[in-house]
């Protein structure tokens, strides 16, 4: 009797991973002998919304990272509609932390929103007017139509943020992957960043997303991951998100995370 | 004398020279670009340094195989194999150690020149070795160039160039924005990989020309020049080979009317020269564009503060703005203001309380954002927008 609820349960979890648009098994990631995430599993609800959410350390961006194959993990496979995640790389969007690049890059906002579609376009693909009228209608979503044409050394730090989603949007994927979208934006780019979230959650998509203000997360996420270099909890947000657990996530530490003063602003 | 060098009136071997350094300079600064743009510009210091233990190893070779040694194309394989090697030995030291890549790059660089030098002082003993003419690689020599030597500069020029048309895209991620680059699918290590096959092509092909210290500034000076004249990625390519075209050439040309001066040196100080122009003319980031810009800025940030102290019956302290008010006929020496004054105060405050309203409302998110203090709304909101504006200067909000 226990042997066949053991197999139910390990089938259904089979089951889970191949349908999830992400599925993260085993990942190990470590700099030097300490890890910075260690043996995690998390299997992303297809047409959810999930919150990566954790102490600062915790390995929230090195799991994205590490997830995504932009940092190498010691151990751990990442899948994709159960599949390996290097056939399905242009299912995925990946929007890195703002403070990842030089905004004093020579280029355009066009010109970001275009690299989205570089990897459709290919080496020689010539960029036709639908392609430019794709990248348009993508900033036009997030609200930067107008900014087209401004080299990007000349945006706030909100206006970087929208840039980013809109160049995710241009290569039309089906799971977004955000590092810290929120961080160091505006009152109103978070508001139009997690305006578009959810329409490409209500059109099917799945969004995955590091988030650190904790008074936001039942209202922006579905789904939430509670990290700290393990997963403490995993699943809905009303099942998991709650005191014992975010405890147990940030320890004595949770009294700070609350008066966060970006929440308080937000 | 100058005007028939530059337009090739100085015989068979000057012609070369000039063509083949007009070629290296185009094919230099195109490469030169990325290598800048992905700020390890640097790296291209190690690589040529690293050039001169593989020189010597292969004309010793080819003497120990029973030739004389001279062969460039020979000579050119021994200084690409090493400077590959030492290549590897900063990705290496960069990747699995501590170390960050100055170090790895001072510590390449150093031990492969050191080690060049060596071999090369072991030559200068040997009998063929005398009339090698190998130090000629440390600063170029261009006096014996042949006529295969200006078509290996002019096919690698042209590969270098079909490289980066190719691989443009991928290369300017890459600069950018590495880690998406990575999570969209592109293999960072192959993209960084063929950028430093396309520098070492053009590193050793520069040899003879600029010399091995100096091709390094080839590769960098173009880039940075033509950074000051525009803000797009794909214009900085284009100008920087226009930049590395004109200086090899006028340079080379320069060095033919005076065979006593050095071509390399001659190239580099020639790109030089247009990098000081640029880093002082350029309208955009240019030293003395970005002081005027100060300085006017300065007055008008004076002038607007000076307004809108008359306008609200402040007194003005600063000797600056009153001075400014002045000169403008805005206020008399005892601070009144003239008529034209307070008409100019008032509408510099009704400016201001219109940017006010602006700046609240995100519907008007992309013209907040020209906000400085200065401008005129009337430049920014259309005729429309800013009756919409005054509407609600002059209905206030009725508060429940």
């Amino acid at each position: 009797m226990s042997i066949s609820l053991v197999t139910d349960r390990t089938a259904s979890d089979e089951d889970a991973r191949m349908a999830s648009p992400l599925a993260i098994r085993g990942m190990t990631v470590s700099y030097g002998q300490t890890p910075a995430v260690f043996s995690v599993d998390v299997t992303v609800r297809a047409g959810s919304m999930t919150a990566i959410v954790g102490p600062n350390g915790a390995g929230k961006s090195t799991l994205l990272k590490a997830a995504l194959q932009v940092i190498k993990p010691l151990a751990g496979t990442v899948s994709v509609f159960g599949k390996p995640l290097a056939q399905m790389r242009d299912r995925i969007a990946y929007v890195p932390q703002r403070a990842s690049v030089d905004w004093d890059f020579p280029t355009r906002v066009i010109d970001v929103v275009t690299m989205g579609m570089y990897r459709q376009l290919g080496l020689l693909g010539r960029v036709r007017s639908h392609h430019r009228a794709a990248a348009m209608a993508s900033l036009t979503r997030v609200g930067m139509a107008d900014f087209a044409t401004r080299q990007i050394g000349q945006l706030s730090g909100g206006q970087q943020q929208r840039v980013f989603l809109a160049r995710a949007l241009a290569q039309e994927a089906e799971i977004y992957v955000l590092d810290e979208p929120f961080a160091g934006v505006d009152a109103a780019t978070e508001k139009a960043i997690i305006a578009v979230l959810k329409e490409l959650r209500d059109a099917g998509r799945t969004v995955l997303a590091v988030h650190h203000d904790l008074a936001t997360v039942p209202e922006y996420f579905d789904d939430v991951v509670l990290l700290n270099t393990q997963v403490v909890a995993a699943g809905p947000v009303e099942e998991v998100f709650t005191d014992a657990n975010l405890h147990a996530t940030y320890g004595g530490r949770l009294t700070t995370a609350r008066i966060d003063p970006e929440s308080v602003a937000g | 004398m100058l005007a028939d060098a530059l337009l090739l009136q100085l015989g068979y071997n000057a012609t070369l020279v000039t063509i083949g350094a007009c070629l290296l300079g185009i094919a230099a600064g195109v490469a030169g670009t990325f290598l800048f743009l992905r700020k390890r510009a640097l790296v291209s210091d190690a690589i040529s340094h690293a050039t001169l233990p593989g020189v010597g190893l292969a004309f010793i070779l080819m003497v120990g195989m029973g030739g004389d040694g001279r062969s460039l194309l020979g000579l050119l394989v021994g200084a690409g194999i090493s400077a590959a090697i030492g290549l590897l030995c900063v990705h290496w030291l960069t990747t699995r150690t501590r170390l960050g890549e100055d170090a790895a790059i001072g510590a390449v660089l150093s031990v492969f020149f050191g080690f060049g030098i060596v071999i090369l002082t072991i030559i200068q003993t040997m009998n063929a070795g005398r009339q090698a003419g190998l130090e000629g690689f440390l600063l170029g020599s261009t006096a014996g160039m042949l006529r295969g030597d200006a078509i290996l500069l002019a096919v690698s020029a042209a590969l270098v160039l079909v490289l980066v048309l190719i691989l443009r895209r991928p290369l300017e991620l890459a600069a950018f924005d590495p880690g998406y680059a990575q999570a969209t699918g592109w293999s960072m290590g192959r993209i960084d990989l063929a950028m430093m096959g396309i520098v070492l092509v053009v590193t050793v092909v520069g040899l003879k020309v600029v010399g091995l210290i100096l091709i390094v500034a080839l590769l960098i000076v173009p880039a940075v020049t033509a950074r000051f004249w525009t803000e797009r990625a794909g214009h900085v390519v284009i100008i920087a080979g226009a930049v590395g075209g004109v200086s090899g050439y006028v340079g080379a040309a320069m060095s033919a009317i005076a065979p006593a001066l050095p071509t390399g040196p001659i190239v580099v100080l020639v790109g030089f020269a247009m990098f000081l122009v640029s880093l002082l003319l350029s309208p955009g980031r240019g030293v003395l564009a970005s002081v005027l810009m100060h300085w006017r800025y300065q007055r008008r940030v004076h002038m607007r503060q000076g307004l809108l102290a008359l306008a609200q019956g402040q007194p003005i302290f600063e000797t600056l703005t009153h001075r400014l008010l002045r000169r403008a006929g805005l206020i008399l020496p005892d601070g009144v203001p003239t008529s034209e004054g307070q008409a100019a105060a008032a509408k510099a405050l009704l400016d201001e309380t219109r940017w006010s309203i602006v700046r609240a409302d995100q519907s008007f998110a992309a013209a907040a954002t020209r906000y400085d203090g200065l401008t005129a709304i009337e430049t920014v909101l259309t005729p429309d927008q800013l009756n919409e504006v005054d509407a609600r200067i002059k209905a206030p909000e009725v508060v429940a």
